[in-house]
């Protein structure tokens, strides 16, 4: 990415220092008001106008979702509106777009459609769920935002409409999942959905209820009142207990150095020359704490809580600022005996709500991994802990590499891996399959036959017969077959291994998600690419200046 | 309607007792205007009989006819100014290929919506000045009143007839939304802003029909310019109508004026409200506001929107066929006045992109051009007080200068000092209060209500003590 030399993008923000959200709290029923300042782009060059959006604005949306669930367990609704009297929003803000090189209009289109699909997550998974309030005009990505909530109430003022406009106005697609939304969650009729998509001003009023664009029209001074009634319904039905005392989210502890990013428990060092980053994750220094009382005790000190938080942000981090570190590579070390404790007490206390946020979040980042366009290598080696959660970054890996027996001179215990319960459901993949399961298609029953080995350390051998590492070199070819095979990795053309990473990953079934990264992947980011879109003359290019885009007429 | 016998109820010259789409679509919408006009139009005087000019047809002699009528039996009239032979687009990427007779699929939703938004306005200003007959200062005032009211109408019938003429299902659907919106109703308002504030009073009535009504005029004569022929010869036959609002409202103002200053003359005071008139630093305020609210109308200074109709060749400049230049303005630029921080510069922008700042500097100088006659009654009085347009960034909520408060000289103000000197430059709730308090009705033939003087001469080359409105 060009410009990453200039800005660095940090994930990091906390509702003090939020710019474009107002975040209210009325009992179960909060409020997220997108009123996004014009002059608070994260780069120069684009107003964002309209309640139109920028990464900046998805970050502040991404920490207030993830605050909302961690922070108030006594929210059981979250409402999305408008804090701007005119308009809800109209997207993704165009000339940020047209401006942006591919590659980061790509990674922006993935983190916003990772923050819809936490939506989504939130409303099924924790329980809190998300409705929209449309006060106002709400095009492509304002409409996106709003197909990832559970429930829709739009004004019917003769002008609040909502549109999916990319292709009559911008030649492109919808960037976070609209069209997949419509016919596949929503099921809107094809044919109009057709219609929809192709009309620049959306559908209004009646008619995009009766087509189930949206849930209910009710008249704008109703508003209101509709919205707060239905969300406290909504939030009626919540199993988040209402009394339970919340925590801060602390501020990461986290040092970026030129070469290097680290935090507590996650250190990344970089190696710019080979395009290679070192990811390694420490295990726990101590026991768990006791029960679940122990866990709400510790919050966001709690290792598996602290883990994915810092993992989360470095993935992000990663992505957006370190475009040519191409090869990630993990490696895990510290006491096995304590992550597969962690892992126990997680299972143990999964009804807990904040335990099952721990899960969920965990789920969501090690999703993040699934849909990264990086090669992942893991490196399992003697004094490693690649257990239970931690064993799910080696299974989410392309390729895995692990030490059969010892180093010479090194006084470090065998390289073992172990399987918790936790590999076994708590972390489906965007395909719905556990990660054992989707390397296992052609077996499938090899799955049940590694749920009796729980617990269990599988050295080299026995971890490659059960499928779970790719190759196993003794310590004499180890050197040699794991710079080999990174050298290899590190010639091969990005975009062939990005198109390749993504195909492969993803056995099995598909799922409202792989259809929308796999199409984010395929179609958008083709459209993306060619001229009609983003040549001299293409449309997102001459949008905004009052000319007329010129189309190659070839369909290909 | 079952019945209606079309070139006598609906004069035109559309061809409509042959067009059967369009007589499917106006026999269902012709009781729905009528039911609309009973319910919003002006309040009391439905079955009152008005000296009323009609058009029948678009010649000289069949545009302004003259008789009485009551107003829900007014014949409003479908009339597109004569074809032009061999018209061609006079600009945007289509210039020099001959006019459109049939939408362009390609525009259709622009174009309907550029159509629907004009529309709009139409009935909202029958609907915000429904109440204002109660408290007429005169038969003549009234009758103009509902004057510009019925032709308000037929605008509306104008843009009906655009959209059911030519945008099949949807046309219709809009056209009853026209109907169903109401100016300043919470649930359906008018689409535009200025047309959801109210009309409480005459002045603001006066004012409103010289500066809002003045918008209109620009964005009339600037879709009379389109390539979609029907609606650019819809548009020029309105603008001859139009041409008689601004008369009612420059000279109604200037008839205020006019009151003012003679009072200061005769009782040599200022202090005019003792004597029921309206003092000159109030009629400022009358003119800061309404001003710096129709400047809203022509939308944003840098405008992707006005730059794609242009490009598209739906709506043009302020005479574009007069301008001397390549009417495609693909790297012309125009200067756009904005805020440099504390202080007011001018920009030279992309042309296209600034179509809309372009509009309203031509409004402006002909919004100065009224003030000059207002200017001159006051000077005549030999009164040493000027009217001045306020600068265009005060008391705005669209575009650039919507989030900042400036004076009307153009000053940048904090909100702190922006607060105590408001009631200097804008009507004041005492200031209402008071030109509320000179709301009286006045029906007596030949007489004016204290406030404003009567006109030169009457309608028609009627008397100005006609009776204009025959009150039971």
């Amino acid at each position: 990415m060009a410009d990453s030399d200039t800005v660095c993008v940090d994930f990091q923000t906390d509702p003090s220092r939020y710019k474009h959200w107002k975040l209210s709290f009325d009992g179960p029923v909060a409020t997220l008001a997108m009123d996004v300042r014009e002059d608070g782009g994260l780069r120069p060059g684009y107003e964002l106008k309209l309640n139109s959006y920028d990464l900046g604005v998805d970050v502040e949306l991404y920490d207030a979702v993830q605050r909302l669930r961690f922070e108030h367990p006594e929210v059981g609704a979250v409402v999305i509106t408008s804090g701007k009297e005119r308009v809800f929003c109209a997207g993704a803000n165009i000339r940020m777009l047209s401006q942006s090189p591919h590659a980061f209009k790509v990674n922006f289109c993935k983190f916003t459609n990772e923050t819809r699909n936490a939506i989504e997550d939130a409303t099924v998974g924790s329980r809190q769920v998300y409705l929209t309030a449309v006060n106002g005009p709400c095009a492509g990505g304002g409409y996106e935002l709003a197909l990832a909530t559970d429930w829709i109430i739009m004004a019917d003022d003769g002008n609040t409409a909502v549109s999916l406009p990319e292709v009559p106005l911008l030649a492109v697609l919808p960037g976070t999942g609209g069209l997949t939304r419509l016919v596949d969650k929503r099921h809107v009729r094809r044919d109009r959905a057709d219609f929809f998509c192709t009309t620049e001003e959306g559908v209004r009023g009646k008619r995009a209820a009766e087509w189930g664009l949206v849930d209910e029209v009710v008249p704008r001074s109703r508003l209101a009142e509709v919205v707060r009634a239905r969300a406290r319904e909504l939030a009626a039905r919540t199993d988040r207990p209402a009394t339970a005392p919340g925590f801060r989210l602390l501020p990461l502890e986290r040092t970026i150095a030129d070469d290097a990013v680290r935090y507590r428990h996650v250190a990344c060092e970089l190696d710019r020359t080979r395009g290679i980053a070192w990811i390694t994750v420490t295990a726990p220094a101590a026991s768990p704490p006791n029960g679940a009382p122990g866990v709400h005790a510790q919050g966001s000190t709690f290792w598996p809580l602290a883990l994915a938080r810092e993992l989360d942000d470095l993935v992000l981090h990663l992505r957006t600022n370190e475009a040519e570190v191409g090869v990630w590579v993990f490696k895990t070390a510290g006491r096995a005996d304590l992550v597969e404790a962690y892992d126990r007490l997680l299972a143990d206390h999964r009804d807990d709500w904040l335990v099952r946020e721990i899960r969920l979040y965990w789920k969501r980042t090690l999703k993040r991994l699934d849909v990264t366009s990086r090669s992942m290598f893991a490196l399992v080696e003697p004094g490693s802990c690649f257990v239970g959660t931690l064993l799910e970054l080696a299974l989410a890996a392309d390729r895995s590499y692990m030490l059969d027996g010892t180093r010479r001179g090194e006084r470090l215990p065998l390289a073992t891996v172990r399987l918790t319960e936790a590999n076994f459901g708590a972390y489906p993949m965007p395909n719905g399959l556990t990660r054992i399961a989707n390397r296992h298609l052609a077996e499938p029953a090899r799955v049940e036959k590694l749920r009796a080995r729980l617990g269990e350390d599988l050295d080299a051998r026995a971890a490659a017969e059960a499928g779970l590492v790719t190759f196993t070199p003794d310590d004499i070819d180890w050197d040699d077959e794991v710079r080999q095979a990174l050298e290899a990795r590190a010639a091969f053309s990005p975009d062939a291994l990005t198109g390749m990473e993504a195909s492969l990953r993803f056995g099995g079934p598909e799922t409202l998600e792989t259809k929308i990264f796999g199409r984010l992947s395929a179609w958008q980011n083709w459209v993306f690419q060619r001229p009609n879109a983003a040549g001299p003359k293409g449309a997102l290019v001459v949008y905004g200046t009052g000319q007329r885009s010129e189309f190659d007429r070839r369909r290909v | 309607m079952a019945s209606i016998d079309y070139t006598e109820r609906i004069p035109n010259n559309v061809n409509l007792g042959e067009d059967r789409r369009l007589q499917r679509a106006l026999e269902e919408w012709q009781p729905k205007f009528l039911e609309w006009w009973r319910d919003m139009g002006p309040h009391g005087f439905q079955a009152t009989e008005v000296y009323l000019r009609t058009a029948v047809s678009v010649d000289p002699q069949g545009w302004a006819q003259f008789g009485y009528v009551r107003m829900p039996e007014y014949r409003w009239g479908i009339f597109l100014a004569e074809p032009e032979a061999a018209r061609v687009i006079p600009f945007g990427d289509h210039k020099g290929r001959p006019v459109w007779q049939d939408v362009p699929g390609e525009y259709r939703g622009v174009l309907r919506r550029l159509i629907v938004t004009q529309g709009d306005t139409e009935p909202a200003s029958v609907e915000q000045q429904r109440h204002l007959g109660r408290t007429c200062p005169s038969l003549y005032d009234l009758r103009n009143l509902f004057q510009v009211n019925v032709e308000e109408g037929r605008h509306l019938w104008a843009m009906v007839y655009l959209l059911d003429a030519y945008f099949g299902r949807d046309g219709r659907e809009e056209s009853e939304g026209l109907l169903e919106r109401r100016a300043g109703d919470e649930d359906k308002p008018r689409i535009l802003g200025a047309f959801n504030e109210k009309t409480p009073d005459w002045l603001s009535y006066l004012m409103f029909t010289f500066f809002t009504d003045r918008d209109g005029k620009y964005q009339l004569a600037s879709l009379a310019e389109s390539g979609f022929d029907p609606l650019a010869r819809t548009c020029r036959f309105m603008l001859t109508e139009e041409a008689h609002h601004m008369f009612v409202g420059e000279t109604g103002v200037g008839r205020v004026v006019q009151r003012t200053c003679e009072l200061m003359r005769e009782r040599k005071t200022d202090d005019v409200r003792r004597h029921g008139a309206i003092d000159l630093p109030t009629l400022q305020k009358y003119l800061n506001f309404h001003y710096s609210v129709s400047l809203d109308l022509f939308g944003s200074e840098i405008s992707t929107n006005a730059a794609n109709f242009y490009t598209m060749s739906l709506k043009g400049r302020f005479e574009e066929t007069k301008k001397n230049d390549d009417h495609r303005l693909q790297d012309a630029t125009y200067p756009v006045t904005e805020q440099d921080g504390e202080t007011m510069t001018v920009r030279e922008q992309p042309a296209l992109q600034s179509l809309n700042e372009r509009l309203r500097d031509d409004y402006i100088v002909d919004c100065q051009r009224g003030l000059d006659r207002w200017n001159r009654i006051i000077k005549e009085h030999g009164i040493d007080f000027e009217f001045r347009l306020p600068h265009r960034a005060f008391h705005r909520k669209i575009g650039t200068f919507a989030d900042v408060r400036v004076s009307p000289e153009g000053r940048l103000l904090t909100e702190a000092e922006w607060g105590p000197k408001k009631r200097q430059w804008l009507p004041t709730p005492e200031d209402e209060a008071y030109v509320q308090s000179l709301m009286q009705p006045v029906t007596e033939r030949g007489t004016f209500a204290t406030w404003i003087a009567p006109p030169a001469r009457g309608v028609n080359s009627q008397p100005v003590d006609f009776d204009y409105v025959r009150l039971a």
